[in-house]
């Protein structure tokens, strides 16, 4: 039997108010164990993105706390990467120095982040784009130079807020695809805000079903595991209904406020 | 090696660009000589183009020791601006005090018109440095206003990034410090660039009607040896000739200046402001 997971970040009765009066979340508990990927999943304006943002400590929760427990308590930060929805690059930089800049502000020179920076551009397959601009890029490209900037700090935690959601089909599934590959190949845990049925179920070994606002957390469906995706998994019987389940609690959820 | 269509149209309509302001440019001065000679109106009212030309080539040690005065109260001017501009802005942008201090009072240096200032100025100071002070004024609030706007207008998002990845290893005053300096000159300065140099081509200009307004509140106190107390002085000896040459050396300084600063934004921008970007064909 093999043993289970440790807790690498918990958040424990978190509720959070905005300076405008308005409640994003509410008695939002979810335990993030090491080695996941959990998808939040829920209506717009729900909070996950708020809750995204607790678990990097860019803001500060209302009521609750944010834990890391054991060994991951000493500086967590250095442990995090983030993808935001757009690719929020430099555009003045090129692919190479923007996916320096993390490595930059902790004080790695230029020469000594050159191997991470060739590493975390290998894996994202843009090797050849080190020298080009962001304009230069397609979409897709952007976003992956985005991926490979939070990659470069080798982040035990990877924190994506709807990073796919302004790309096209054929571009999400392929991306979909490399970030499951990352995800075995760096054994990283990531917690992935989306607000897609087909894209959680396809991604997550967990999804996490959220009310709307103030957002917590209604329900969680274990997702299949990591190792069982393949193209043929998006027309499968299994899929389907995995699919099925979680649009039915996320139906059931919105209908009951509504 | 042969061009392609679209390199074809694109040189032909840069060519086009260059050739039809030239062309209107000459047709207007040959209209101007033509009607000047035809009509026989005296080089006192109105000279021709070219007894311009003549009088700027038979009093260019003049009128070049006056271009120089001028170019060095207008380029020293916008220096300072830029200095003090640049200065001020980043240290309005790193605490709102400070802002909410200094702002009101660089607004209504502003918005009071230098001509009105200038007499002031030449009262209270030497005149070489009244006609400075004055260049300068109108050239620091756009630097000032537009290289604010710039340090104020970074994205939110990289901003987060920063404070993720760039935040103090400890919340002492120093630390903290240390990451607004790295997030001024990582992030902020590169975004503001677009702005500032925007700023600096209204500045460069301003810079020039600064000097002049200076020098022609100067010279009607009956001192100066800029452009602008030339056509004061020539306007008073009606050597009509002569202050046109004048003027066309003031128009040829402010086309320079706006040039030369133009091709500054090109470098600095081309490859990644959609300011400077060639269009797509």
């Amino acid at each position: 039997m093999t043993e289970p997971a440790s807790t690498l970040v918990s958040l424990q009765g978190i509720a959070k108010v905005f300076a405008n009066g308005v409640a994003a979340l509410s008695g939002f508990d979810l335990d993030i164990r090491a080695g996941e990927f959990v998808s939040l999943l829920g209506p717009s304006g729900c909070g996950k993105s708020t809750a995204l943002r607790l678990i990097a400590g860019l803001t500060e929760p209302t009521q609750g706390r944010v834990v890391w427990p054991g060994s991951h308590a000493a500086d967590h930060r250095g442990e995090i990467g983030f993808v935001f929805q757009d690719p929020t690059l430099m555009p003045w930089a090129n692919v190479a120095d923007n996916v320096w800049l993390p490595l930059r502000l902790r004080g790695v020179s230029r020469r000594d982040a050159r191997t991470s920076i060739a590493e975390s551009l290998a894996l994202v397959g843009l090797s050849e784009f080190a020298k080009a601009y962001p304009r230069e890029l397609s979409g897709g490209m952007r976003m992956r130079v985005s991926i490979a900037r939070a990659l470069s700090v080798r982040p035990r935690l990877l924190l994506m807020d709807e990073p796919f959601a302004a790309l096209d089909e054929i571009a999400r599934f392929r991306l979909n695809d490399d970030l499951l590959r990352l995800q075995r190949n760096l054994r990283c845990t990531i917690v992935f805000v989306t607000h897609s049925v087909y894209e959680s179920a396809y991604l997550s070994s967990r999804v996490a079903i959220m009310s709307p606002r103030p957002g917590r957390i209604v329900a969680e469906v274990a997702g299949e595991t990591t190792e069982e995706r393949s193209a043929d998994f998006r027309t499968s019987p299994r899929y389907a209904a995995l699919c099925g389940r979680i649009s039915q609690i996320l139906l059931e959820q919105t209908e009951g406020r509504g | 090696m042969t061009l392609s269509p679209v390199d074809t149209l694109r040189d032909r309509r840069s060519l086009l660009r260059i050739l039809l302001p030239l062309a209107v440019f000459v047709a207007v001065l040959a209209a101007w000589e033509g009607f000047v000679r035809l009509r026989g109106i005296p080089s006192y009212i109105l000279p021709a183009p070219s007894l311009i030309g003549a009088t700027m080539v038979a009093d260019w040690p003049l009128l070049s020791a006056s271009l120089l005065t001028t170019l060095k109260t207008t380029l020293t001017g916008l220096v300072l601006a830029i200095v003090g501009g640049v200065g001020l802005a980043v240290l309005l942008s790193l605490s709102k005090v400070i802002e909410y201090s200094l702002y009101p009072i660089a607004v209504v240096l502003q918005v009071t018109p230098v001509i009105a200032i200038a007499p002031l100025l030449l009262i209270y100071m030497p005149q070489d440095v009244a006609v400075l002070t004055c260049a300068w004024l109108v050239a620091f609030f756009p630097v000032l206003s537009n290289t604010m706007l710039g340090l104020q207008s970074v994205d939110r998002n990289l901003m987060e990034l920063f404070r993720l990845y760039g935040a103090p290893a400890s919340q002492s005053a120093s630390a903290r410090f240390t990451a607004r300096l790295k997030a001024l000159w990582y992030l902020r300065r590169p975004a503001a660039l677009p702005a500032f140099l925007a700023g600096l081509r209204i500045a460069g200009g301003l810079s020039l009607i600064g000097a002049v307004v200076a020098e022609m509140a100067a010279g009607s106190a009956g001192a100066g040896s800029g452009l602008a107390y030339r056509i004061i002085e020539s306007q008073y000896r009606l050597n009509i000739p002569r202050l046109f040459a004048a003027l066309v050396l003031l128009a040829a300084t402010g086309i320079g200046l706006y040039l030369l600063l133009a091709a500054l934004n090109h470098v600095l921008l081309r490859r990644w402001h959609e300011s400077a970007l060639a269009p797509e064909s």
